[in-house]
């Protein structure tokens, strides 16, 4: 038994990853593509905060949608002119796209209903249980079980080695 | 003994190979043969302390006087199924040790000698002169390795070394493509014979299980015979039974020693497998001495020898091996004895000679029975090995001197040096009386004895090694003449005349004409006999002095008609036109050889596999990478560059695998 | 309400928007031809499955965090991901003035 306001919650967030997908990639404009993108963003980020990660829905938020969002809009602006929309679909080629996309929707669908062991209720979770920031700094930081110190490093090496990838290529000849 | 001196004899000559020839091109060309030669003496003087040891020492002679076979030591090398295993190691019994002998007395001569051979009047020295003394040192090691196998397989692999060091030796000069193709000609017909020895191997150690030529026949032990897992005894059992089983006509152990003579006559030059001795003489004339005179081509006849117990056996028990060794042996001694005496090369004339002088070496051991006064033919073979290595390494170094000091194989560029170069004259002229067989050089001794042992074995063989005899006799004095006498050639303006060479080249002809003269006084019956006793014998006076008078008579012959220039040996040659023809072209066996292999064997077999190898096999690889070829222009349009497309295969792959596994899963579980 | 009283939340209703999400992104990456566009279906889909990672953590095993922080170095990589992707395509759009996907074919044999 949910309250009333997690219902609706839980609806609204549904609804809009939905929806917003589908017209992040069905819309002609591109700038507006990327905000239809941001906005299924903010729905993902919402999931995590009704499912109690207020951390990681603050990270999507923050890099997701402050970084990666704000990136592909710079890049957008820079490669194409204002008020220009994208060449009409064919519409072979968009039924085929869909053909395929829903085969795939079938499938997994079919596979998570069938294996009915993947459907769980929610397990309540005392406030205790939930992840805070100082477990997840600890675990972060630890080189014991559950410790994630060396992909921690790893992706630090990956991050640097992406910033320098990235000024090689992009920058003038 | 202690194993350290043995071993060092042989581990010298390896290391001054070693040393020699990675570190020769950074040392002069004096020091480079200083150093070589000093490292022979070394070895010699450590082989005669080690043949005085064992010969004199009587550490190894039995209770009943009895020459004991010694392993010095035997590593396992090598181990095969069941007990075979192959091993190196160290024999000493009375014929290794005289070949330890032989083999480093006339090495330490060439080494000596070659230092003056190679280089020439004004002192420059020969380019490749350290390579020279690297591949003489290899041959060293790899003779001495060969006479004191303890097993037939450590004898296989420094046959082939020995092989392979003739080989380097005779196309020493690589630039001249005589050298280059006789010393391919060498190489391929051991080869050939090479094979027959290692069929022979197998078959021998496949019905025996062992390798070991103490398992293999028998000979008195020293105290070692533990050490073998295979006790003589079973071994001869074994080979035996297996004596029993025929094949072609031939039983197992005939086929085996007959395949393992094959090999001895490739290496030893017996006909018809003789064709690369004349053509090696294309290599440095110490080589000649060294290799194609005195060590490596009486490695069949020390086969034979090593192995002579097995042939005793198989003559026994009605086997044909010992009659095929005296009937080839017999058959070449007469051939390149008619050979030599029409040939113009000095060399040429030395070879056939070497060549008919290991037929009487050959047929000494063929004719060799245990009733013919004990198995003398044995000890004959192997005292004119002894006697023969020392009188013909000292013709061939003769020669050298000669050729190095007139610049030309021919004799008819040489006639009447008697005066110009006398040493040379008179070491060559021992040379020519102990080849003879004239009584008291050492020649005379040895062919003494191998003619009693043919005598007792059938008068045929006697009446005709006697006449092989006196032909030699005669050759010999021809070519004598036909240098030192005739008359001079007149000396051009400019040239050098002719003169004696350095001592470097001297020495070692006046010490090998020293040993030639009184080498037939060493007391060999008691030394080197088949079983280890001591055999007395004697001189067979009869038999001795009918081959003196046979001597005497043929070099009376050839002294009318060459010791001056008369038309009769022309007259001669007319008489028998023919005959002179044939052999003065060797009986056309080279030329047999090239229809053989060219006409028939090229065409009939080389050729279709030629054909099938270029069609059938490297035409299968071709449609192979054909097909692959045109497979991959024909899907190259797959890799569009477009993400896109390559997006939906795998779409479409994960679509279907995901689902069909979700299906199998629903269906069935 | 029966319905509003009876209403559970369990795994499968995050787990189907999430899947819709990314079919979604791959509809968009089969059919787009700017590249920037497929880049935003990419990050549609990497979204998708960064939820499924959260959502199984959640309900199938709630004590742990793993699947958070899988989900956690998913978003850096994506962010640096992008960040080269980018790169490349104002890099590609130097050099041909436009960056549809048909017109850069120079790669293939």
């Amino acid at each position: 038994m949910e309250s009333v306001g997690s219902i609706i919650a839980y609806i609204v967030i549904a609804l809009s990853i939905m929806v917003f997908s589908v017209l992040a990639v069905t819309t002609r404009k591109i700038l507006r593509s990327a905000t239809f993108l941001l906005f299924a963003l903010f729905a993902t980020a919402a999931v995590y905060f009704m499912l109690g990660y207020q951390f990681l829905g603050g990270v999507q938020i923050a890099v997701y949608a402050g970084g990666i969002v704000v990136l592909f809009v710079f890049s957008i602006l820079l490669t194409s002119h204002p008020g220009d929309n994208s060449s009409k679909l064919e519409s072979k080629k968009k039924t085929v796209g869909l053909v395929g996309a829903v085969a795939m929707f079938v499938v997994c669908a079919w596979s998570l209903i069938s294996r009915c062991s993947v459907i769980k209720e929610l397990p309540d979770l005392g406030q205790t249980q939930l992840p805070d920031m100082k477990q997840i700094g600890a675990d972060l930081m630890s080189s014991g079980d559950h410790g994630y110190l060396l992909p921690f490093e790893a992706i630090s090496v990956l991050l640097l080695a992406c910033i320098i990838g990235g000024i090689v290529v992009a920058r003038k000849k | 003994m202690e194993a350290t001196l043995p071993l060092l004899i042989l581990v010298l000559p390896l290391l001054m190979f070693l040393f020699l020839g990675l570190f020769g091109k950074f040392m002069s060309h004096k020091w480079a043969g200083i150093i070589g030669t000093a490292g022979m003496g070394v070895t010699m003087l450590m082989a005669y302390y080690t043949a005085y040891v064992y010969f004199f020492s009587g550490d190894f002679v039995g209770e009943d006087g009895t020459r004991l076979q010694y392993i010095v030591f035997n590593q396992d090398w090598l181990a095969l199924w069941g007990n075979l295993t192959i091993k190196l190691g160290f024999l000493l019994d009375p014929i290794s040790a005289l070949m330890l002998v032989v083999i480093t007395t006339i090495s330490f001569m060439v080494h000596l000698y070659s230092n003056g051979y190679m280089r020439d009047h004004h002192g420059v020295w020969e380019t490749g002169f350290q390579r020279f003394y690297a591949f003489l040192s290899l041959f060293s090691f790899s003779m001495l390795g060969l006479v004191v196998a303890t097993n037939i397989f450590q004898m296989y692999i420094f046959w082939e070394l020995v092989g392979a060091s003739s080989y380097l030796l005779i196309g020493f000069y690589y630039t001249k493509p005589s050298a280059v193709s006789a010393s391919k000609k060498a190489f391929i017909v051991t080869r050939f014979a090479d094979l027959g020895f290692l069929i022979g191997i197998l078959v021998l150690s496949f019905t025996t299980e062992t390798f070991d030529f103490m398992s293999l026949t028998s000979a008195p032990v020293a105290g070692v015979e533990n050490m073998y897992h295979v006790d003589a005894s079973t071994a001869r059992t074994m080979l035996e039974t297996g004596a029993g089983q025929m094949f072609l006509g031939g039983s197992l152990m005939t086929w085996a020693l007959v395949l393992i003579f094959m090999g001895g006559m490739g290496k030893s030059a017996m006909m018809p497998l003789h064709i690369w001795l004349p053509d090696a003489m294309e290599g440095p004339t110490p080589v000649s001495a060294l290799i194609h005179a005195a060590t490596m081509v009486v490695a069949g006849v020390y086969l034979v020898a090593r192995l002579f117990p097995l042939f005793m056996i198989n003559d026994a028990m009605g086997g044909a091996a010992l009659d095929i060794v005296t009937v080839v042996g017999a058959l070449t001694a007469f051939y390149a004895a008619v050979v030599a005496c029409t040939q113009l090369d000095i060399k040429r004339v030395l070879a056939f000679s070497t060549i008919s002088q290991i037929a009487f070496m050959m047929v000494s051991l063929g004719v060799s029975r245990p009733e013919v006064h004990d198995n003398l033919g044995y000890m004959a073979s192997m005292f004119h090995l002894f006697t023969h290595a020392m009188f013909k390494a000292l013709l061939f170094l003769g020669a050298g001197a000669l050729i190095h000091a007139v610049g030309s194989n021919d004799y008819t560029a040489m006639h009447g040096l008697r005066k110009r170069m006398p040493i040379t004259h008179i070491t060559f002229l021992v040379g020519c009386l102990a080849i003879a067989g004239i009584i008291p050089f050492s020649g005379f001794f040895s062919k003494d004895e191998i003619l009693t042992a043919c005598f007792g074995n059938s008068i045929i063989a006697y009446v005709w090694m006697s006449m092989v005899a006196g032909l030699t006799a005669f050759y010999m004095f021809r070519l004598y003449y036909l240098i030192f006498w005739w008359k001079e050639h007149k000396v051009h303006e400019g040239h050098h005349a002719p003169k004696d060479q350095p001592w470097t080249m001297t020495l070692p002809l006046i010490i090998l004409a020293v040993v030639a003269t009184f080498a037939g006084f060493v007391p060999f019956g008691d030394l080197v006999t088949w079983n280890g006793h001591p055999h007395h014998g004697g001189i067979n006076w009869m038999i001795a002095s009918i081959s003196l008078c046979v001597a005497l008579l043929a070099i009376g012959l050839a002294t009318i008609m060459y010791r001056k220039e008369n038309p009769l040996p022309e007259r001669m040659r007319h008489l028998f036109p023919n005959l002179w023809t044939w052999a003065r072209n060797r009986f056309y066996f080279d030329e047999l050889y090239m229809f053989i292999t060219h006409k028939i064997i090229f065409n009939s077999i080389c050729k279709p596999i030629a054909w099938f190898d270029r069609h059938i096999i490297d035409g299968t690889m071709d449609a192979f990478a054909a097909i692959t070829n045109k497979a991959s222009y024909a899907i190259r349009g797959l890799q569009s560059g477009n993400v896109q497309s390559y997006v939906w295969v795998y779409l479409i792959g994960a679509i279907v695998l995901g689902g069909g596994t979700v299906a199998v899963i629903f269906l069935f579980f | 309400m029966d319905f509003l009283n009876n209403f559970q939340l369990n795994s499968l209703m995050f787990l189907i928007p999430s899947l819709f999400m990314f079919c979604c992104g791959v509809y968009g990456f089969l059919t787009r031809r700017n590249m920037i566009a497929m880049l935003i279906s990419l990050e549609l889909m990497l979204n998708a499955v960064d939820m499924n990672f959260v959502v199984f953590n959640r309900f199938l095993c709630p004590g742990q965090m793993d699947g958070m922080f899988f989900t956690l170095f998913a978003i850096a990589i994506a962010a640096a991901e992008t960040a080269v992707a980018i790169a490349i395509i104002i890099n590609a759009y130097r050099i041909s003035k436009d960056i549809d996907v048909k017109d850069l074919t120079k790669m293939k044999f």
